[in-house]
């Protein structure tokens, strides 16, 4: 199937000097939540203002189901919905009237019913009357959230959703999102709760310094970087890891009360049962183990001090 | 053509106009009024006619254009700084819009505000001096005419603008200066000769003479230099907002 969004060697260099972006190649595909990571600073939302048209690229080309944002900006544009990580909206507007406005904006016909279905989907329906001064900075996310749904976008580009968002609004926006995605809404998300990407994303693009230094399906890169720690706590405790058991990875942590076994889950044999019989055989007694796989959040910790 | 965005972007103005209606209406029709008791009758009963027209009379069709120059330019800038400032003009700059939807939706929204003070300033001059209009297609053409120029004008300063005071520097330190000095309570032709040459590098001036030539015939220059001038005006403010959109000035990193 044909990527919904391609971009093709694109360049941003601002004013300053600045190279926010270094010739990203990046194919988002029809139907995916595809999550966006990287620190501060590293050109996630340069990334997707080239794309939504608010920032100018400096080199390279996007096309937008086909449509190049720049030549047929009004085909590729009214594809897509933008929610912007700062809370940047009208003040004095009712909540219905700034909504409505962004469908007209978008050429849409006028549709109270729509309108009133996105409120109520996002819990704004009590609010409606409101002017958006009066809301918390959780209602006015909604608002910008409602704002992008009314034109009913096929892309919806989510930047840094959750950020200071409470937990019920977390969950409900999880929601919204889950349900966008199976009415065929292609969704790009940034975020720095990893554990959301996690959740949520069916691939992640890791992107650092203004170049895209990897994107890879979620659970092939969980697989493939995954690492997964055994800790042992032991009955007595050690000064140092015995000789007998040298020939395996082993670190000695909890002031000497726990011993701490790395392995790699990619290979055929993992070590345990050997490392278990050499326990055994060196008399050292355990009363409790547990595992833990890395997350997201260390992989991407690790990727992006790779790439320093 | 998105003419249901360019829609939007008007109603939404003249909704904004509409909760503003002290500070859109009000205030200006106020202070026109003040000018009328002070000028037109405390100090015009002892200044004699001008060209056959009381001085009352003469100074409505200048006092009009003074308040469609500044509000023209105050609501047109307003307009499009206001979003510019709380951040919103991502949305504007992300939808399947051209700059041509924008500018009719906020020059156009401006430019009908300041027609409908415009007459309605109008009307309450006629509360205190009687008016007569000698020509009112033209004078429905020229009002129309400066408005749109001026929302024009208000437009480009919106966006040049990257604070509140630059916003107020323009029609206090430009506009308002330039319609005093353009003739607005006398004829350039009872200044001296230098001065009446200086006045006519002063744009505003066309406006005014051509603006109150609609009314009573009389004109500081012909009719034809002034609607000239005005469509030039004009001109300059859609390059310059051509340019703008062009180039993604003050809009687009």
């Amino acid at each position: 199937m044909n990527p919904i969004i391609s971009v093709a060697n694109l360049s941003k260099t601002y004013a300053s000097g600045l190279h926010a972006l270094r010739r990203i190649n990046l194919d988002i595909r029809r139907g995916e939540i595809f999550a966006l990571l990287g620190p501060n600073g590293a050109g996630k939302t340069t990334l997707i203002g080239i794309i939504c048209g608010i920032v100018n690229p400096t080199g390279g080309t996007v096309t937008v189901d086909g449509h190049d944002i720049v030549r047929d900006y009004r085909a590729a544009r009214s594809l897509i919905g933008l929610v912007p990580q700062e809370l940047t909206t009208d003040a004095f507007e009712t909540v219905w009237a700034t909504v409505s406005f962004s469908r007209g904006l978008w050429g849409k016909r006028a549709d109270r019913d729509h309108i009133a279905g996105v409120l109520k989907a996002l819990s704004l329906w009590d609010k409606r009357d409101s002017k958006i001064f009066t809301l918390s900075g959780g209602t006015k996310r909604r608002v910008l959230i409602a704002k992008a749904l009314s034109h009913e976008p096929q892309i919806l580009f989510l930047d840094e959703p959750t950020a200071g968002v409470d937990v019920e609004l977390r969950k409900d926006m999880w929601g919204i999102v889950r349900s966008l995605r199976a009415a065929g809404v292609t969704i790009i998300l940034t975020t720095h709760y990893i554990e959301e990407a996690e959740q949520m994303a069916d691939r992640i693009g890791v992107i650092n310094k203004g170049e895209l230094i990897l994107v890879e399906e979620k659970a092939e890169l969980m697989r493939k970087l995954g690492k997964k720690q055994m800790t042992l706590h032991l009955h007595a405790k050690l000064d140092a890891v015995p000789a007998a058991l040298a020939a395996h990875r082993l670190t000695l942590a909890g002031d000497g009360t726990e011993l701490v076994y790395t392995y790699d889950t990619q290979a055929g044999r993992t070590g345990i049962t050997a490392l278990l019989h050499d326990l055994g055989a060196a008399g050292i007694g355990f009363r409790d183990l547990n595992t833990t796989q890395s997350s997201l959040e260390d992989i991407f910790v690790d990727l992006v001090r790779r790439g320093q | 053509m998105n003419f249901r965005a360019a829609g939007a972007i008007y109603g939404f103005e003249m909704a904004r106009t509409g909760r503003t209606l002290m500070q859109s209406i009000i205030s200006p029709v106020i202070s026109t009024s003040l000018y009328f008791v002070v000028f037109g009758g405390a100090i015009g009963s002892r200044i004699t006619e001008i060209e056959g027209v009381s001085y009352g009379a003469f100074i409505v069709p200048g006092l009009v254009m003074m308040m469609l120059l500044t509000q023209s330019t105050a609501n047109a800038s307003f307009g499009i700084y206001l979003p510019k400032f709380v951040g919103s003009i991502y949305e504007l700059l992300s939808a399947p819009i051209s700059y041509v939807e924008i500018v009719l939706g906020y020059v156009g929204a401006a430019a009908t505000k300041s027609i409908i003070l415009g007459l309605i300033i109008l009307a309450t001059a006629g509360l205190f001096v009687p008016l007569r209009v000698a020509h009112p297609v033209w004078m429905i053409a020229f009002l129309v005419l400066t408005a749109v120029t001026f929302s024009l004008f208000g437009f480009i300063i919106g966006i040049w603008a990257d604070g509140f005071e630059k916003l107020q520097v323009i029609p206090l330190l430009v506009i308002t200066p330039l319609t005093f000095l353009g003739g607005s309570f006398y004829s350039v032709s009872v200044l001296p000769p230098i001065w009446q040459t200086i006045s006519l590098f002063n744009p505003v001036l066309y406006l005014i003479s051509g603006f109150r030539w609609s009314f009573y015939g009389i004109a500081d220059v012909g009719v034809g230099v002034s609607l000239a001038m005005t469509v030039l005006f004009m001109a300059l403010c859609l390059a310059g907002v051509w340019w703008i959109f062009r180039t993604g000035y003050r809009l687009k990193q």
